[in-house]
């Protein structure tokens, strides 16, 4: 039995095919559905992907792992994302880095044993105003504090 | 300048609910792009043209030209605009996008039409999750007030917008790796010519410009060319939104004229700098442009035509300032790490070379180094620049060679001395 999107998904798609002259300039949003209905982009996703959009799984392949945003393998329920990029390590972006890898006792793309928090070092996110930065899932969290994450750990459960 | 009426990009950030249609329409949004219907084509690319407004996104192509570049023949071309906003320091694009999207879409209407495109794609780049919502709000109020779609704000003219998100990848920013990504492809770029406006998006004519490039237009539709030269210089006209981040007191974007003292944005606009610690060095428009000293920096102003003769670029306008502590070794590798993450693999210089900077600049900040490791890097740079599809390789280049020419006493005392990283590589230590 393989997988398949839900029908909410497969309405979303019929969209995003509206909107481009090729059916395979839908490769891009059709693995951002991926990712979403089962979590990562697994091969088998793939697979399925290269079957609705047209085209091969190698070709499929090999745009899911161009792009960093598409996670090929699972992660945790919290996507923590921290910037360390110029701007943000000016302002304090590794040591920002390392206070999470030792709070939460996980190296660089690693995930906790309670498959709560996922950690990784990511570059410029275009909010070097607000340094240091990260993003968790789809959210920016920026100027940040210890005291600020903290408060937005304590949050995620 | 104490006032803000040089404000033409964000004169309705502050504004409640600044992002909705409702707000945009009270400060006379979408006028401009009425009047642009009323025009010729070729007119309204001419008034562009004419105000001087030169690319934002980093080139600084004049934009009026740009759209004149489009053939005029029968095939359907596309507008695509650039908001992958990856070069880092760089910040303005989504604000712009969350905080006024209608004066985009409005910039979106002026372009489409001075082309002939019925469809424009925005480029947004993934991480931007804020700024994506906010544009999707204002394209789906455009489209319910009439203002896009099949009757274009009540004439003949048909347009559709779509967004169309990255999935992190800072080539994308490359104008024509950013089309082979709309097609669903991996962003690499692609070999020119053909140019965009000959092949783009789908083997269609296709113009790519930056988000603030489009946002400016709808000021210079609506108050002429002149207007919109009032501000700036001759050779650089208008005003532009400059990202300080780094070490002031106040990192923002603000909107200010072109020709603009660097050291006036430092000292009087963001505050001076951070916990008064003394200027060491700016990199002034975006990691890819060269460094700038403390000394230089006096007098220079922000215009295209200043910053080159300083040596370096306005580019996208991020200006990242950097106090006396900063380690520009460490910083250095920062960079090339990046440059080397970011390639796309495709040119053997690129691929190679920024693979290798990373690799000696590495080894540096380790303790690892040799004396001869800096000419290594100096001579692998010239191997690279020029040499590639892209300018990719060009902007890592531009950090490596202007830190090691400027910096090199600070390069080889860290060669000399340390032993391994160092502890405090930057003066600001983060806490609470």
């Amino acid at each position: 039995m393989g997988i398949e999107f839900s029908a909410t998904a497969k309405q979303e798609l019929d969209g995003i095919f509206g909107r481009y002259k090729t059916k395979q300039a839908a490769l891009l949003p059709a693995l951002y559905l991926a990712q979403r209905e089962f979590g990562y982009v697994s091969v088998e996703a793939m697979e399925y992907v290269a079957e609705i959009v047209g085209v091969s799984p190698a070709r499929v392949y090999e745009v899911a792992t161009f792009y960093t945003m598409y996670n090929k393998q699972p992660v945790g329920k919290y996507f923590i994302q921290v910037c360390t990029n110029i701007s943000c390590a000016l302002r304090g972006g590794m040591d920002l880095f390392a206070y999470l890898s030792k709070k939460l006792g996980i190296a660089e793309g690693q995930t906790t044993q309670d498959g709560r928090f996922t950690l990784v070092k990511v570059e410029c996110l275009g909010a070097c105003g607000n340094a240091p930065m990260m993003q968790v899932n789809d959210d920016y969290y920026e100027d940040l504090t210890p005291a600020k994450v903290e408060e937005i750990l304590k949050s995620m459960t | 300048m104490a006032n803000d009426d040089h404000k033409i990009l964000s004169r309705n950030w502050g504004r409640p609910d600044s992002h909705k249609l409702e707000t945009y329409l009270q400060s006379g949004g979408y006028e401009a792009a009425k009047k642009a219907l009323t025009m010729e084509p070729q007119a309204v690319a001419q008034t562009v043209l004419d105000a001087g407004l030169r690319g934002r996104g980093g080139a600084g192509f004049p934009t009026g030209r740009k759209w004149l570049f489009m053939p005029k023949d029968e095939r359907p071309r596309y507008l695509c605009v650039n908001a992958d906003e990856g070069e880092p320091g760089t910040f303005k694009d989504r604000d712009i996008m969350r905080y006024d999207p209608h004066m985009l879409i409005e910039g979106i209407i002026i372009a489409c039409w001075a082309m002939q495109a019925h469809t424009a794609y925005i480029y947004i780049r993934g991480e931007f999750t804020e700024p994506q919502r906010k544009v999707e709000a204002a394209i789906k109020e455009a489209y319910a007030k009439g203002f896009l779609g099949k009757r274009a704000l009540g004439t003949d003219f048909s347009l559709d917008v779509h967004v169309h998100s990255g999935a992190g990848a800072y080539v994308c920013g490359e104008e024509t790796a950013l089309i082979n990504s709309i097609e669903g492809k991996k962003g690499q770029p692609r070999i020119r010519p053909p140019f965009p406006p000959q092949r783009g998006v789908f083997d269609m004519p296709t113009t790519v410009n930056n988000v603030e490039s489009i946002a400016s237009t709808p000021y210079i539709i609506a108050n002429g060319p002149e207007a919109y030269r009032k501000f700036g210089t001759e050779k650089s006209p208008g005003t532009k939104l400059f990202c300080v981040s780094g070490h002031v007191n106040h990192p923002r974007v603000i909107e200010l004229p072109l020709g603009v003292p660097l050291m006036e944005l430092i000292d009087k606009r963001c505050g001076g700098m951070l916990n008064n610690m003394k200027l060491k060095a700016v990199i002034p428009g975006g990691s890819s442009t060269p460094i700038l000293t403390a000394a230089e920096c006096q007098g220079v102003t922000l215009d295209y035509e200043a910053l080159a003769a300083a040596g370096s670029m306005l580019g996208s306008g991020g200006v990242i300032v950097m106090a006396e502590g900063t380690c520009l070794v460490t910083t250095l590798h920062v960079l090339t790490h990046f440059y080397a993450h970011e390639s796309c693999g495709q040119c053997t210089p690129c691929r190679e070379g920024t693979g290798w900077m990373a690799q000696i600049t590495g080894r540096i900040v380790k303790g690892e180094g040799k004396i001869e490791d800096l000419d290594l890097l100096v001579s692998l740079a010239n191997g690279m620049f020029g040499r590639t599809i892209c300018p990719l390789a060009d902007a890592a280049v531009g950090p490596v060679t202007s830190f090691i020419g400027k910096f090199r006493q600070e390069f080889e005392d860290y060669i000399r001395t340390q032993k391994g990283p160092k502890e405090a590589p930057f003066p600001v230590k983060w806490m609470s």
